[in-house]
């Protein structure tokens, strides 16, 4: 079930356009950040029943951009590196397997204390201070294997 | 060259709106307001202006084709999907001056007749889309939005919509299905979106840097504009490097500026001194490469044609002698059967095939023929897809294919790479 919360930023998302099906984007981003950083095929259901939408249509939009996290749960802190081609450069695949390696995990997975999930991406548009990923929202730039320690050391 | 486009980036407080118009903001759209929206768009196509998108159609022409009927609604969309990889330039824009592009939307919108605005950004650029919220708030309360703008009768709404991660939604008629909702395949063109755009309704879709240069062509004039760089591709862009150089970032320069110019003065030239370049991208990685033999060439939409490759979003990648090319072509094209948005065959089939071959290549497992294999499909894409994404992933390979035959040969025959 969608909290209050979130069903009253939908609405506020509904404001922005002429059709309710225009909205389905942030709904479900709304409804993704309500779980806790997935989507379970009830809230996509939820999430139709707002937007007078077919659910297979809701499904639809929602399986064809990446961000979704579709009955795939995530860690806690969920890290994203880059992995084209200015940060390959630079050494991405070196902090890659430096991650796996500190976290003991495989990307694509998550820590059993649910702390961690790390996965690979295409450019995030940071290419200028690669190599870079992301965690949750916020970005980390130039990144060294000193660097990578501290940050990790943060996230609790 | 005066910076027009990155000149208030690294100011303190540079996203709020007070320091904005201290430092003259908003004076452009002020002035805009007192002229007939026909003469701002001729003003723009008198500048020579062309969309730092990667197209490098004429923004001017492209808004003259907007229909003058005030009875049918319009709208602009403003194009901040940002996912050419290499490319970070309307980020640094719409974290950092985020009123230069609200204030190069609202001339727009003025001119061609839109009343509601929509800034597509891409799903990642959380702290960018906080960022726009704010200064549409700020510039709301500051009456620069909203109904009967400083008293002209002028009315105008602006709204983000978020992206959640999917290139293709910056090919623009993707980028209109999005926003209505549905997956983001591409649009059959004609009709063309100054016509039948978002929602049915006449559209301009601009790229950021487009748009962040219509205030400064207002308020300095067509003549100023054009005469900055190459004649028929003027103006100031912003380069952004990144790869192989000393000091990587944006540099906003004239049109036209050398590859030599921007790598070894700008950006101090190569990261390490013995290891010169082998390869330059010069305009995000759809662009085919370029080599050390090139460096001289001016970087505009013409000249880069003109040498087989193209400025696209200005995103130049260094690479240097150590670089393996196979690998780069690897990870280019793994890219692009990614984001490959399945609506066409030779695509959607094409690109993750060229990606299984380039991928055993890089594993020393390549075969004989493979070469030619990729070569065939390539031809089976080129010019066969229904958008140019395909076609970019083409030129991409074909470009490294042609300047390092050698190297993908050496894979295949040593089972190694020549480059380590
Ligand atoms: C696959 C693909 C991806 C694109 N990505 C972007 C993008 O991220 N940003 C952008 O401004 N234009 C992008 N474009 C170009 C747009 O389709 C469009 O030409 C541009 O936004 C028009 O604005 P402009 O005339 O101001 O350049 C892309 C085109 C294609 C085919
Ligand atoms: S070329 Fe690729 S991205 Fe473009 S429409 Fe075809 S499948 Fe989609
Ligand atoms: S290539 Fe890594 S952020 Fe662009």
């Amino acid at each position: 079930m969608l909290s209050d919360k979130a069903k009253k930023e939908i609405e506020a998302a509904l404001k922005k356009y002429p059709n309710k099906r225009s909205a389905v984007m942030d709904a479900l981003r709304i409804a993704q950040a309500d779980r806790g950083g997935h989507l379970e095929r009830s809230d996509m259901e939820d999430v139709a029943v707002i937007l007078e939408m077919n659910p297979v249509e809701v499904n639809e939009a929602a399986a064809f951009y990446t961000m979704y996290n579709i009955q795939k749960p995530v860690g806690r802190h969920h890290i994203q590196v880059c992995r084209n081609i200015s940060c390959s450069l630079l050494g991405a695949e070196h902090i890659i397997k430096y991650m796996e390696r500190s976290l003991n995990i495989k990307t694509g997975e998550t820590t059993p204390d649910n702390r961690f999930t790390l996965s690979t991406v295409e450019c995030l548009g940071s290419c200028g201070t690669a190599p870079m990923m992301q965690v949750n929202d916020d970005y980390f730039e130039n990144l060294t294997e000193q660097k990578v320690d501290e940050i990790i050391k943060k996230l609790v | 060259m005066e910076k027009i486009l990155l000149k208030n980036i690294d100011k303190p407080e540079s996203h709020r709106i007070e320091n904005y118009i201290k430092d003259g903001g908003y004076k452009a759209f002020a002035e805009a307001l007192k002229l007939k929206p026909d003469n701002i768009i001729q003003m723009v196509k008198d500048s020579g202006l062309r969309g730092r998108g990667g197209a490098g159609f004429s923004t001017g022409l492209k808004w003259s084709f907007i229909p003058k009927d005030p009875t049918i609604p319009k709208y602009l969309c403003c194009n901040a999907d940002e996912g050419e990889p290499g490319t970070y330039k309307d980020r640094a824009i719409i974290d950092n001056d985020p009123h230069l592009l609200l204030e190069g939307m609202m001339i727009t919108c003025y001119a061609i007749g839109a009343a509601k605005s929509y800034i597509y950004i891409r799903g990642e650029f959380v702290f960018g889309a906080n960022r726009l919220e704010e200064a549409i708030k700020e510039a709301y309360a500051k009456g620069y939005l909203g109904k009967n703008i400083l008293g002209t009768g002028f009315n105008l709404d602006m709204y983000i919509h978020r992206g959640f991660g999917a290139y293709i939604c910056g090919e623009e008629t993707a980028l209109l299905e999005s926003i209505e909702g549905y997956r983001a395949q591409p649009r059959k063109k004609p009709p063309f979106p100054a016509l039948a755009g978002l929602y049915g309704k006449p559209t301009v879709i601009n790229n950021v840097e487009t748009l962040a240069c219509i205030p400064a062509i207002i308020e300095k004039g067509p003549k100023w504009f054009s005469s900055i760089g190459p004649e028929k591709s003027p103006g100031p862009k912003i380069f952004g490097v990144s790869g192989h150089v000393k000091k990587p970032g944006l540099y906003e320069l004239p049109m036209g500026t050398t590859l030599r110019d921007l790598i070894f003065n700008h950006c101090g030239g190569m990261l390490r001194d013995d290891r010169p370049l082998k390869a330059v991208v010069p305009g995000g990685v759809s662009a085919p490469m370029l080599t050390a033999n090139d460096l001289d060439t001016p970087l505009d939409f013409d000249s880069l044609a003109a040498k087989g490759s193209m400025l696209g979003s200005g995103a130049v990648i260094v690479m240097d002698e150590s670089t393996c090319m196979v690998k780069a072509a690897f990870i280019t094209n793994r890219f692009f059967s990614h984001e490959s948005c399945g609506k066409c065959t030779p695509c959607r089939d094409g690109t993750p095939w060229l990606t299984r071959v380039l991928k055993r290549l890089e594993h020393g497992e390549g075969r004989p023929g493979d070469i030619e294999l990729m070569e065939s499909l390539c031809a089976n894409i080129f010019g066969r897809t229904f958008c140019p994404l395909g076609d970019g992933a083409v030129m991409a390979l074909r470009g490294a294919l042609k300047n390092f035959r050698e190297e993908f040969q050496y894979h295949i025959d040593h089972k190694k790479c020549m480059a380590s």
